[in-house]
């Protein structure tokens, strides 16, 4: 908003200057990791203050779907492209992590075969698939985790944006491209293990997967992953290309007439959020320890949209804060009330988008602004543009 | 009904006879004992003794063993009758029709029957009915006499053949009846058979043909076998691509069908009703529910099913409108999460309802089955029933869209709902039934579905993309746009299929409409003018 | 700072609340039975019905004083047909609810997905599902069918005279690792007893698959050679409908070419409507119409139980049943839930099976069963067609594929090693002991 004035300090603070809740939300996100951290690592088991390792992978799962709900957030709730099929880029980064956890495995597999994973050996396959080779290297395998999903959707992005696919259109066809690569990876002959998927993961560069240390660490890269991802989005959509992007958002015919070259602005936003759920997709793996066609599911990436709905579009950290509490009350219904848990979970969708349609953000973030400005003086006019 | 006025009809047969008569030197228990303890192939020597017999109530005997009702009460090895009553069997003795009161299960045995007992039984019973007034059970009798190297069945075809009138039964004749001259005859008679084979459509035929192939030493002869296995290898392909096109349509007509309802809520109105494949499921569950209650009235039961679908879905759809979309106007990406919500809701209360497992749904007699071209084209009748049905929902459809006020109101509303309200149009009211519509032909939809698939909860999640797929492929709004892209990706779908499998087939065919909307981002048939923009 | 200590303040709250509230539970002295079936999503359809017999076999045992003086107390977790949360709440039911045992999974995926979190966490689980083998893990017992007890004595069956020597195959399956391995150990015995590779056709579909028009026509022309022929359906779940409907319509009888299905049940037949299918066959190690007193108990006990007297009976419902018992038999026996304890008292456990006959565990983890050949009948139930002499002891690595041929499981000293490879003498890819 006021990007002309000048601002002292470092990148970071200047980002976040403008951005109250963001300030809120990261400082909330960096005490939480790190007390959670403290609780499980530093305080004995008997402890009533202990957090179990349980806890922290599974809070180390919903920092990823975090991430992920960012993702989406950025190409939704700012550039107006509501992609059903954003599962299949989280998918991808998990399959080319599962791959570099696959190889690891050596020679440690059931049949004890140093080069092939063990559904491979049991397809009767004699040797590696071309694309199987190299996984065993880290690097690789992380370069893969987002160049695979970034390379898809730049594929996608750059046809789709080109011929002006837009609106329910391209949300269709978003669904088309995740359903069928859910069918091509259910395929046992595409030889990334069919329905089973990869799982079975022994270590990660050297650490064991089920040491206490090695999931604490892990739990700790997402916490920083969606940290940073979010400075990343934030940077962006706070920039004069984030402004353009809105712009697009609101009245893409406009922002064409005025000379902007929309597919562009659309692609960029598109690359980098599908990397970015490449990354989360990667850091989920090693957390739940399976990767299966089923993450391709289109109900997944529906739902995907549903936590972001829920939470606020347009905001990057509503985005956020959807993904983990959906997720939450997922896992607590699940477990409470099993039987009854689909109602809630239709209710809460059916509720929230009739009465909260801004999602959670929308009600907390006036009621906060109200409070403050009765407290402060009332040059504040920050209101969060969501669009 | 039937099954019980048979069964009466028998007992006092039987009643009238007093004692089954039996194949020479055997008593009731010895036969008995022999059915149950015999090994299987002397239960097929018995099997093909009974039913081959001239004593009516042998052949008794074995109609009611290969329909499975032969019980042998275990205490006194006599044949009775049974009836379910609860968990226990009414029993009535075969023999004398005298009650023998309830018994537990246990207490009877059922004569053990096989595939291949009931292949003995069903060929030698159906020897009777190559006199039979009915053409299929003709056509049946003498397929089955075809290839058989009996001497007795070429004295039967014979007779046949001098009574036989239809002429496609007459081919199917002389075609057995060349089989033996190619077993058996001479040279020129050879010669003359494999030219009247050469015309048969018969599997039978071919693969007799096949074997003579091999050892036929007579060059003529030969040449004519290679002529005649040609003729048939090319008329095989012919049929084969017209069955493949009628899989085709057939595929298209039940993505028509599932997708047209949507093509209304979607296409017209603009909401994205994930609710939509719920909507077909409460029309199949609507069928299951119907045949429950009318179990007499199998035939009639989808008849009464396609209204009360209509109501179920419809006041369903009409509910959801009013109560949750209503408020979504104008943001239709928020009608996806709010249908998302209730899709989960209707699907938990199914399974709350009716349980989590899948329900039977019967095919009506007049359903089943399939109307035979030729011995190499035959189309199964449900489908065909379904093909029609779909033409006549998608018509009537477009006729009430087109030629009815009620149509007319809908268009104006959906066009230019501030122009329509200001001529008088209750819009409100005419939101609420076009999506009642919609979710009703979808509820129709459910009732021709739930004769081909399964009637569970998860029903309406197997259909809910590729209908999505089929509304934007054929373009938004646009009915006729719909019905060209089911029938199209239904042809297309099953082209692939024989060389690539049924997967890639439906991998390439989702890639293709992927790369097909770069093309024509609007679909098939786009719409024109300024609703485009908004 | 001020939001530091308040949260550490909160979650110091939260966790003594708890903590507290586990206390009180611990104090009553029950043994908790986890159970870990979907009871949402795709699969709920089949592992509800395991659930509720899970249930009730608790529900009798209490009935009974529970075990060792202690009452048995159920943990239901519903991990929604989503593969990653069977990881996830066999996770939560080991680490905080600290279940004794676990009855659960359908799928082979569900349990390769729970796996490593029961080897990390030394839990027990009880698998009740017919599957592919391959596997034996320390943690687990599979309850159901290896493919030695259900797959190979259905071929012998068909090839028989009582199954009308049948001598030409059609091998239709899913696209997954139990059809996929099925028909290759499938293929390898067929071959190995004189069939020739063009009579045997191998199909795969996809998952759900609803239109089986071209399938059929060409299993119809298969079938028309001349030679008699059969098809081996490993065809799974919801996709068996849409397959027999079109099987009936296109006037394919189980007199021309019988259906002999690996995953149709009483649970799925009442989902159909049998009368087209009569003669059609299944092969399972318990059909609803076994005749035995065990089995009429059973029965009426689960009819009263779920409140329905229609309600059916199948295969994985005898494998719930049968590890549940031999489970208890076992704690009495080693007198403690404790894990270690059980699994060494549980080899060579007996318990009845609903067939009239006895199940014995063995040390591969797997069981001796009878197999058993049923005919569908149009009442949706089977009739016991045939059945193998004795039990037939379930072998986790198949001896028709040569990778797991030269492998054997045995939990017992001294190989104590569930993929021990006799040609190498390694055991690999297991890190205890």
């Amino acid at each position: 908003m006021n990007s002309t004035q000048t601002i002292k300090g470092g990148p970071v603070t200047r980002l976040l200057l403008n951005d109250r809740g963001g300030r809120w939300f990261l400082g909330c996100l960096a005490v939480g990791t790190l007390s959670v951290l403290v609780l499980n690592l530093l305080v004995p088991a008997s402890s009533p203050l202990h957090v179990s390792t349980y806890m922290v992978t599974l809070l180390g799962k919903y920092l990823c779907y975090g991430l992920l709900a960012l993702a989406l957030d950025l190409v939704w709730g700012y550039c107006g492209i509501l992609s059903l099929g954003h599962g299949a880029f989280f998918a991808l980064g998990g399959y080319a992590m599962g791959m570099y956890l696959m190889r690891q495995i050596g020679d440690r597999g059931v049949y004890g075969n140093p080069e092939l994973p063990d559904f491979m050996v049991f397809l009767n396959w004699q040797e590696l698939p071309w694309y199987w080779q190299g996984f065993d290297q880290f690097w690789l395998a992380a370069v893969m985790v987002m160049l695979a999903p970034g390379l898809l959707a730049f594929l996608f992005g750059w046809l789709a944006f080109r011929s002006r696919v837009t609106g329910v259109y391209l949300s269709i066809i978003t669904q088309a491209l995740t359903y069928a690569l859910m069918l091509m990876f259910f395929q046992n002959d595409f030889g990334f293990g069919g329905n089973n998927g990869l799982t079975d993961f022994k270590d990660i560069l050297g650490y064991d997967l089920q040491a206490d240390g090695t999931r604490a660490v892990l739990f700790l890269l997402s916490s920083v992953a969606l940290i940073v991802g979010y400075l990343l989005c934030h940077g962006l959509v706070s920039s004069r290309y984030g402004r353009v992007l809105v712009a697009v958002r609101d009245a893409e015919s406009r922002a064409r007439f005025l000379g902007y070259r929309v597919e562009h602005f659309k692609l960029v936003a598109f690359v980098i959020s599908a990397v970015l759920a490449g990354i989360a997709g990667a850091l989920y793996v090693p957390q739940v320890g399976i990767i299966n066609p089923g993450e391709f599911s289109p109900i997944y990436s529906i739902e995907l949209v549903i936590w972001v709905a829920i939470g606020g579009r347009g905001s990057l950290y509503g985005a956020v804060i959807g993904a983990l509490l959906v997720n939450y009350a997922k896992t607590w219904f699940t477990g409470a009330f099993p039987e009854v848990w689909l109602f809630a979970l239709g209710a809460l969708f059916v509720v929230s988008t009739l009465w909260l349609p801004k999602g959670i953000v929308g009600i907390v973030e006036p009621l906060i602004n109200k409070f403050k400005q009765r407290k402060s003086e009332p040059v504040m006019q920050e209101v969060v543009d969501h669009g | 009904m039937n099954v019980i006025q048979r069964l009466a009809a028998l007992v006092f047969l039987c009643l009238s006879t007093t004692v089954v008569a039996l194949p020479e030197g055997l008593s009731e228990p010895l036969l008995s004992k022999q059915l149950l303890k015999g090994s299987w192939s002397e239960r097929e020597t018995l099997a093909h003794h009974l039913a081959t017999s001239q004593e009516s109530s042998s052949i008794q005997l074995a109609e009611l063993w290969l329909d499975g009702q032969l019980f042998v009460l275990k205490s006194n090895q006599t044949f009775v009758l049974t009836q379910k009553d609860g968990r226990k069997y009414q029993l009535t003795n075969l023999a004398t029709g005298e009650d023998l009161g309830l018994h537990k299960k246990r207490a009877v045995k059922k004569v053990p029957l096989n595939n291949k007992l009931r292949k003995i039984l069903r060929n030698a019973l159906s020897v009777r009915d190559l006199q039979s007034t009915d053409t299929e059970l003709r056509r049946t009798a003498i397929a089955n006499l075809l290839g058989d190297e009996n001497p007795e069945s070429y004295e039967l075809l014979k007779t046949a053949s001098r009574t036989e009138q239809k002429r496609e039964l007459k081919e199917l004749i002389s075609s057995g009846l060349a089989l033996f001259d190619l077993k058996n005859g001479n040279e020129e008679q050879r010669l003359s058979a494999v030219q009247i084979l050469g015309e048969a459509n018969n599997s039978v035929v071919y693969t007799k043909l096949q074997a003579q192939k091999a050892i036929e030493q007579d060059k003529d002869v030969l040449a004519v076998i290679n002529k005649s296995i040609d003729d048939i290898e090319q008329r095989r392909k012919f049929y084969g691509a017209v069955e493949n096109t009628f899989f085709g349509l057939s595929l298209g007509s039940v993505l028509l069908l599932s997708a047209i309802g949507l093509a209304i809520t979607f296409g017209v109105m603009g909401v994205i009703n994930m609710a939509h494949g719920e909507m077909i499921m409460l029309g199949a569950y609507t069928t299951y529910v119907v045949q429950s209650l009318l179990p007499d009235h199998i035939g009639a039961s989808l008849f009464i099913s396609l209204p009360l679908a209509f109501l179920v879905a419809g006041a369903t759809g009409v509910l959801i409108e009013r109560t949750v979309i209503r408020h979504l106007y104008g943001r239709p990406l928020e009608t996806l999460l709010a249908t998302f919500g209730v899709s989960l809701i209707l699907q938990q209360a199914v399974r709350t309802i009716f349980s989590p497992l899948n329900q039977s749904v019967i095919t009506p007699e007049w359903m089943s089955g399939s109307i035979v071209i030729n011995e190499m084209l035959s189309l199964t009748v449900n489908r065909l029933v379904v093909i029609g049905f779909s033409l006549i929902v998608f018509l009537g459809l477009l006729f009430v869209l087109r030629y009815t006020r009620a149509g007319l109101t809908m268009r104006a509303v959906t066009q230019n709902r501030a122009m329509a309200s200001s001529m008088g149009i209750r819009t409100g009211h005419v939101d609420a039934l076009t999506f009642g519509l919609g979710s009703g032909i979808a509820g129709i939809a459910g009732v021709a579905l739930s004769q081909l698939t399964n009637v569970g909860p998860n029903l309406g999640q197997n259909y809910i993309i590729d209908s999505f797929m089929v509304v934007v492929f054929g373009g938004v709004g646009n009915l006729w746009g719909t019905f060209v892209a089911a029938m199209g990706l239904g042809i297309a779908n099953k082209f692939i299929e024989p060389w690539a499998g049924a997967v890639i087939a439906k991998i390439l065919v989702l890639i293709f409409i992927i790369l097909f909307i770069q093309k024509r981002p609007r679909g098939l048939f786009a719409l024109k003018g300024r609703a485009v923009e908004s | 700072m001020k939001t530091l200590n308040t949260t550490v303040k909160k979650i110091a709250l939260a966790t003594s609340i708890s903590l507290a509230a586990a206390a009180v539970q611990a104090s009553e002295e029950t043994i908790k039975v986890g159970v870990l079936h979907s009871l949402s999503g795709t699969m709920a359809i089949s592992e509800t019905t395991l659930k509720d017999t899970v249930l009730m076999l608790i529900e009798q045992q209490n009935k009974e004083g529970g075990l060792l003086g202690k009452k048995l107390e159920p943990v239901v977790v519903d991990p929604a047909s989503n593969w990653p949360l069977f990881a996830e709440k066999a996770r939560e039911l080991l680490v905080k609810e600290e279940v004794d045992v676990i009855f659960g999974s359908w799928t082979s995926v569900s349990r390769k997905s729970a796996l490593p979190v029961l080897e990390e966490l030394n839990g027990l689980m009880f698998y009740p599902v017919q599957y592919e083998g391959e596997e034996s893990s320390k943690n687990v017992f599979y309850t159901g069918a290896a493919p030695n007890q259900q797959a190979i004595p259905a071929v012998d069956y068909l090839m028989s005279e009582a199954g009308d020597s049948v001598d030409r195959f059609v091998l239709a399956g899913t696209d997954y690792v139990y059809p996929r391995t099925t028909n290759k150990i499938l293929e390898s015995y067929l071959k190995s007893k004189g069939v020739a590779e063009s009579d045997i056709m191998v199909n795969y579909t996809p998952f759900g698959h609803s239109d089986w028009q071209t399938i059929v026509s060409d299993i119809k022309k298969f079938g028309s050679a001349g030679k008699k022929t059969a098809v081996i359906s490993t065809v799974n779940g919801d996709a068996n409908v849409p397959f027999y409907k079109e099987l009936g319509n296109q006037g394919l009888s189980a007199e021309d070419i019988p259906v002999i299905a690996f995953s149709v049940g009483e649970e799925e037949l009442s989902g159909i409507d049998t009368g087209p299918l009569v003669g059609h066959l299944a092969a399972w190690n318990y059909f609803m119409s076994a005749e035995s007193d065990v089995n009429d108990e059973f029965i009426e006990t689960w009819q009263a139980f779920i409140k329905d007297e229609e309600r059916v009976t199948n295969d994985p419902m005898e494998a719930t049943y049968i590890g549940f018992n031999m489970w208890a038999k076992a704690v009495e026996k080693a007198g403690t839930a404790e894990v270690d304890s059980v699994r060494d008292a549980i080899y060579g456990v007996t318990v009845p099976n609903l067939t009239g006959g006895y199940a014995v565990m063995n040390t591969n983890h797997h069981l001796t069963k009878p197999v058993l050949i049923g005919e569908i009948q149009d009442d949706g139930q089977f009739e016991i067609v045939w059945k193998t002499s004795g039990g037939v002891i379930g072998d986790a690595w198949t001896d028709y594929l040569p990778e797991s041929a030269k492998i054997i499981a045995d939990w017992t000293a001294p190989v104590k090693c569930g993929n021990y490879n006799l040609s190498t003498s390694v055991c690999s890819g297991q890190k205890y002991e």
